[in-house]
């Protein structure tokens, strides 16, 4: 008897220890990301961020003091897998909130799993049908496709074009741009006197340059991103000598954009979020702080460039936490409420107010026309 | 529309079309010695581009030299490939072999995308990137190159396998393998030998067309689709009927983007070789198939 008595005290001992090492479960944020597959040039360095938020946040002693735990998995870049992750998050893990996913198709495959299981969901992807309509528990952070074309628009407007022609990849991005420069573009009073296209694997867009070379279009919008024409299309512009003005998506707004359009890409134009202009915002932005930290944090931990897409995981991230803290809260349903209460909130991608209608938060301003000057991304005035 | 935009239409075409056709002539010369569709082709022109644009970046040893040691690495990977892929299963059937070089394919594109990441490329151009005008139409100096190269190496393949031993020994196993080992041909010999020519003719390919549109890991895919259709215009088994389709296919492309639809550019080249292969299944230039008594 007595042994059993022993035995049943080293348990607890061992048991009590153990809860006194962790005086309560850690927080537990979940996160969708396409960390490989073609999507991962996004959702590497969105992963990448979230590794740096959950340390951060647990150096500084953790969240309403207790441990910030990050639970990523990886989609592949795939809807399928994208659907397993949200089961396994909201099922298994039992997490409070949900970043991601990385891509527009994947968030919008399981963000009907969200409002059923009442758990918030911050998507990274920058689709505007993600949250118009607005759905109660989906959230995201990038800037809207809309805001781009309007500050396109108003770049022309300013230079007095009022004829463009449009060149836009055959994919959900692309299109998704096609679309808002078509319904956008007449109100604004400028006419699209020609709408090629071309599939995100081409590797030459000479022959719908050529046509549009044959019209009197003033300008020349392309929407698509690196990887899939943008700098192909910036190169065969050159080689056509076609003189007018270029601009193109904020999807091209990165690095590596530079590097593969060469010299062809001096001088075109594009809106762009903040962070890869850091250096050049005035120190009376308010997002000069905010960039220039996350901007020395990224690269000193990981030893390459910081791109949008991390800093779109960074403002997910930061906005849940910020609405945990607001309620003293990790129950789901008070992070939704106070997220919808978030203003003013300085992020990476802009200054972010939410409201039971508006579940992204920015506008226009979110964006600064910048273009290639010697090399490197400038503002442009 | 005027002269000059179908002029350049022409041009963008044809320069497309050479590399399809590069890629299609890969394809034929294995199909002739082994009858397998090799579906790896693909990746050996993007290993060509990638190699390249690594080896230059690692060694700094110059465009010439990389460009050289990248169309040799590539044709050890196809020997390698020959050797330990398929030769051990060489007994199975063509339609195993093939699924066999489908996994090849997946593997090496995995492995490469391992190596060397998801990112995409770029090769400076051989000579400028400043565009020639002519009769309005504008010719970059590396179409040039690609238009060059492929008129070199389809007149070389033609001299190899008209006036060399080799040449003419693969072509003995193209007509009849057990015959060629009678009169003493190294059957094995001319399978390892028409891999690594393949590999060589992809890689150069993929060399000459990185400058003008970039590579990454899997640009393999389409490459390889595109020059397996080439075949079938051309007729599945005839050299120069591969790079005759290659560039039908280039300039079709072409057109129907600039005068058709760019939304349905693929969709028209497809369609009219749909509708070839239903008017003549043995494309443009193959012969019918003959049954032998």
């Amino acid at each position: 008897m007595k042994q059993v008595r022993y035995l049943v005290l080293a348990i607890m001992a061992v048991l009590f220890s153990f809860t006194t090492l962790w005086a309560e479960d850690p927080i537990k944020i979940g996160a969708v990301l396409s960390v490989t597959g073609p999507a991962s040039p996004l959702g590497e360095p969105e992963r990448n961020t979230a590794q740096l938020v959950q340390e951060q946040i647990n150096a500084k002693g953790g969240l309403l003091g207790r441990k910030l735990e990050i639970i990523v998995y990886d989609d592949e870049s795939a809807v399928d897998k994208a659907l397993t992750a949200a089961d396994k998050l909201l099922k298994k893990d039992n997490v409070s909130a949900v970043i991601g996913p990385t891509t527009t198709p994947n968030t919008l495959a399981i963000e009907a799993k969200f409002d059923a299981a009442a758990v918030p969901l911050v998507s990274c992807a920058a689709g505007e049908k993600i949250v118009v309509p607005v759905k109660n528990w989906v959230f995201k952070t990038p800037q809207s496709d809309r805001l781009a074309v309007a500050r396109i628009l108003s770049h022309l407007k300013s230079r007095k074009i009022d004829k463009i022609a449009i060149l836009t990849v055959s994919d959900a991005f692309g299109q998704g741009g096609r679309e808002m420069l078509k319904a956008l573009g007449p109100k604004a009073g400028v006419e699209i006197v020609a709408d090629e296209v071309y599939s995100p694997k081409d590797t030459d867009m000479t022959a719908q340059l050529t046509k549009i070379k044959s019209t009197d279009a003033k300008a020349l919008v392309s929407w698509g991103t690196p990887q899939t024409g943008s700098a192909i299309v910036t190169k065969n512009r050159v080689q056509l000598g076609i003189t007018i003005p270029l601009y193109l998506s904020h999807g091209v707004a990165s690095p590596k954009f530079i590097e593969l359009a060469g010299s062809a890409g001096e001088g075109v134009l594009l809106p762009a979020g903040r962070l890869i202009v850091a250096d050049e915002v005035p120190a009376k932005n308010p997002q000069k702080a905010v960039l220039t930290k996350y901007v020395k944090d990224y690269e000193t931990k990981f030893k390459s460039p910081v791109s949008t897409f991390g800093g779109h995981a960074w403002d997910a991230i930061m906005l849940v936490v910020k609405a945990i803290e607001m309620g003293k809260s990790d129950k789901p349903a008070d992070i939704r409420a106070n997220l919808e209460k978030i203003k003013g909130f300085v992020g990476t991608g802009g200054v972010f107010n939410f409201s039971p209608q508006e579940h992204n938060g920015l506008d226009e301003s979110a964006f600064e026309m910048v273009s290639i000057v010697k090399g490197a991304w400038k503002i442009v005035k | 529309m005027g002269f000059s935009s179908f002029l350049q239409f022409f041009i963008s075409g044809v320069t497309m079309g050479s590399i399809y056709g590069l890629t299609a002539l890969g394809f034929t010369i294995i199909f002739n010695t082994t009858g397998i569709i090799n579906f790896a082709q693909g990746e050996f022109v993007m290993l060509g581009g990638l190699l390249s644009v690594f080896f230059l970046k690692w060694f700094q040893i110059g465009l010439p030299l990389s460009v050289l040691l990248a169309v040799l690495a590539t044709s050890v990977i196809g020997a390698a490939i020959e050797r330990f892929a398929i030769r051990p299963v060489r007994g199975g059937s063509v339609i195993n072999l093939i699924l066999v070089t489908i996994g090849i394919s997946i593997f090496v594109r995995g492995l490469t995308m391992l190596i060397f990441g998801k990112d995409t490329f770029v090769l400076p151009h051989f000579s400028g990137d400043l565009p020639l005008t002519f009769a309005g139409a504008a010719i970059m100096p590396q179409s040039i190159w690609i238009l060059a190269v492929t008129l070199l190496l389809l007149l070389a393949l033609r001299l190899f396998f008209t006036k060399t031993i080799f040449g003419k020994g693969m072509l003995a196993c193209s007509y009849d393998k057990k015959a060629s080992y009678l009169v003493g041909i190294g059957v094995n010999g001319m399978v390892l030998l028409s891999f690594v020519i393949s590999a060589l003719v992809g890689a150069i390919g993929g060399v000459i067309l990185t400058p003008v549109t970039m590579t990454s890991y899997d640009v393999g895919i389409m490459l390889g689709l595109k020059g397996f259709s080439a075949c079938i215009i051309g007729g599945l088994g005839n050299p120069f009927g591969a790079a005759a389709g290659g560039v039908i296919l280039g300039i079709l492309e072409s057109f129907g983007a600039g005068l058709v639809s760019s939304a349905y550019k693929d969709a028209i080249a497809f369609c009219i070789l749909l509708i070839l292969l239903f008017v003549k299944p043995s494309g443009l230039f193959g012969l019918s198939k003959i049954e032998r008594v």
